[in-house]
């Protein structure tokens, strides 16, 4: 049974992994690892006045696909979406404490948590399990307290920071260099850069999605957009590649 | 609501709270061991593999000089192989006359930094005053010494004027390291950054000679070592407190060492 399978993401490059040895040395014992890797990708943009939030909704598991119909984004306030890829099992429960503290926090202080507290608070609960960590990458979108867009993405001990955009998960590898030539102007000469209009934002995060689920096993099956505006959460869902 | 309060959930936790004066309740989770008994240390060797690996690799650098103290870092975060982030910030801000500049892991120096922050603010508030530079070092240092032996890893450089005794520069890391110096460079990139220094550091430069020595070591060190790049960030600390220089595409430097390289060896061909 394979629990933990090389994929294109940061953990295949450092890791020489089994092809150091090439002969068989004898019975090799596994230790029951409590992580195991569920694959998906989940992308998030921001814009002037608007936030994207998407991730494919296939769960995998080695050689299997559990499910066609899991989403990775979670919706946590009226102006805030989070989407968590990596191990589903720390997913689930880390967006049941984040709900838990929100509530907390409400009852508290009666006003509901902006985008930056909420990222800011998901660092201590990331950090605090600094020697048994969450096997999950987050990445935070919705609306700041001024109405613009804001992405907060995170390592999965709780290093975060604001960005534009950003992609996390499986094919995250293979969508961050596309974004940041196509939304960030990067590697690019003689353009003329123009802010990101929200209609082009959700064709550009179709269209990379398109691209990751025919090269990363992993992302595929359909993709759940979710559109965050001061008028509320909009959301889309559009069939990928189910092989 | 303390800064670490989270709800319980099965499984050990270590609970570590510092004595009286400065409670920092840090509950941290471990992973159930079979001999939880003789459970002490974080870094049990039944801990779990992490499947992931963590940002790391950098070039900070600090020196002191007539005009103040210089604080320069790159701005790449490397997790593995991959870049994980191009654009962060490894010199933070804590006070109005004290920066640190971050090596290490990310998560780690980011949330000390957060910690250290909450910890002066708080001495500041109940003692009327504000602790000097070497009272945080140690205050950081001993923070930091029941996580030794942990995979804990952080390699921060305090650069801070203080009202009593000027300009300082002190180096903390996880290990348990506090010293004092006028020069410190840290992290993979740190051997090219302390060649170029050493060669034209010295303590008459003019602010902004030494700006532009901080920039060239950054710049050097990122030419050379692949876990550090991206940009560089200046800060510059005097009497009346700390200034950001705008951060700095270093590819544009790149090109224009290049350009410089190639005048160069035309005037010579020509000459010969």
């Amino acid at each position: 049974q394979l629990s933990e399978t090389k994929m294109l993401s940061a953990q295949g490059f450092g890791d020489p992994g089994k092809m150091k040895d090439y002969h068989y040395t004898g019975p090799v014992e596994h230790k029951f690892s409590p992580y195991a890797f569920n694959g998906g990708t989940v992308l998030a943009v921001a814009g002037e006045d608007f936030a994207i939030v998407a991730s494919d909704t296939r769960l995998s598991e080695g050689y299997s696909i559990h499910s066609r119909d899991s989403p990775k984004c979670y919706k946590l306030t009226d102006t805030t979406v989070i989407g968590c890829s990596g191990f589903h099992g720390d997913c689930l429960t880390l967006t049941k404490i984040i709900d838990a503290r929100l509530k907390m926090y409400k009852h508290s202080n009666n006003k509901t948590m902006t985008s930056g507290a909420i990222a800011a608070m998901l660092s201590t609960i990331l950090y605090g399990r600094r020697f048994f960590p969450y096997y999950v990458y987050n990445i935070i979108g919705g609306l700041d307290e001024e109405g613009k867009g804001a992405v907060y993405s995170f390592d999965p001990v709780g290093s975060y920071q604001r960005d534009t955009y950003k992609a996390g998960g499986s094919a995250s590898a293979m969508l961050q260099p596309l974004l940041d030539n196509q939304i960030g102007f990067k590697n690019m000469e003689g353009v003329e850069q123009v802010p990101l209009t929200q209609d082009k934002a959700v064709q550009l995060v179709k269209d990379v999605f398109i691209s990751a689920a025919e090269r990363d096993v992993y992302t595929g099956d359909a993709l759940r957009v979710c559109i965050i505006t001061k008028e509320g959460i909009n959301e889309q869902t559009i069939p990928l590649r189910k092989d | 609501m303390t800064v670490f309060d989270q709800l319980s959930l099965d499984g050990l936790r270590f609970n570590l709270t510092s004595e009286k004066n400065s409670a920092i309740p840090l509950d941290f989770f471990t992973p159930p061991s079979a001999n939880s008994a003789s459970f002490c240390l974080p870094n049990h060797s039944t801990t779990v593999r992490r499947p992931f690996p963590l940002s790391h690799g950098t070039t900070t650098l600090g020196f002191i000089f007539q005009g103040g103290v210089i604080a320069a870092a790159d701005t790449r975060a490397s997790a593995g192989g991959l870049v994980a982030c191009p654009a962060v910030h490894k010199i933070t801000p804590i006070h109005s006359h004290l920066v640190v500049t971050s090596s290490g892991s990310g998560a780690d120096c980011m949330l000390w930094e957060r910690i250290l922050t909450r910890e002066i603010r708080l001495y500041q508030l109940r003692h009327r005053r504000r602790l000097s530079i070497r009272g945080t070092a140690k205050l950081l240092s001993f923070m930091l010494h029941p996580f030794k032996g942990t995979e804990v890893c952080v390699a921060l450089t305090l650069c801070g004027w203080d009202k009593e005794s000027g300009p300082k520069l002190i180096y903390v890391c996880s290990d348990g390291a506090r010293l004092q110096g006028d020069i410190f460079s840290v992290g993979s990139g740190s051997p090219y950054a302390y060649g170029v220094l050493d060669g034209g550091l010295k303590w008459s430069l003019s602010k902004d000679e030494a700006i532009s020595l901080a920039r060239e070591a950054v710049f050097r060190a990122t030419h050379r070592d692949a876990y550090s790049g991206n940009n560089v960030d200046l800060f510059h600390i005097t009497a009346q407190g700390w200034s950001q220089r705008k951060r700095e595409d270093l590819k544009e430097e790149y090109y224009r060492d290049m350009e410089k390289r190639s005048k160069d060896r035309r005037g010579k061909i020509k000459r010969e």
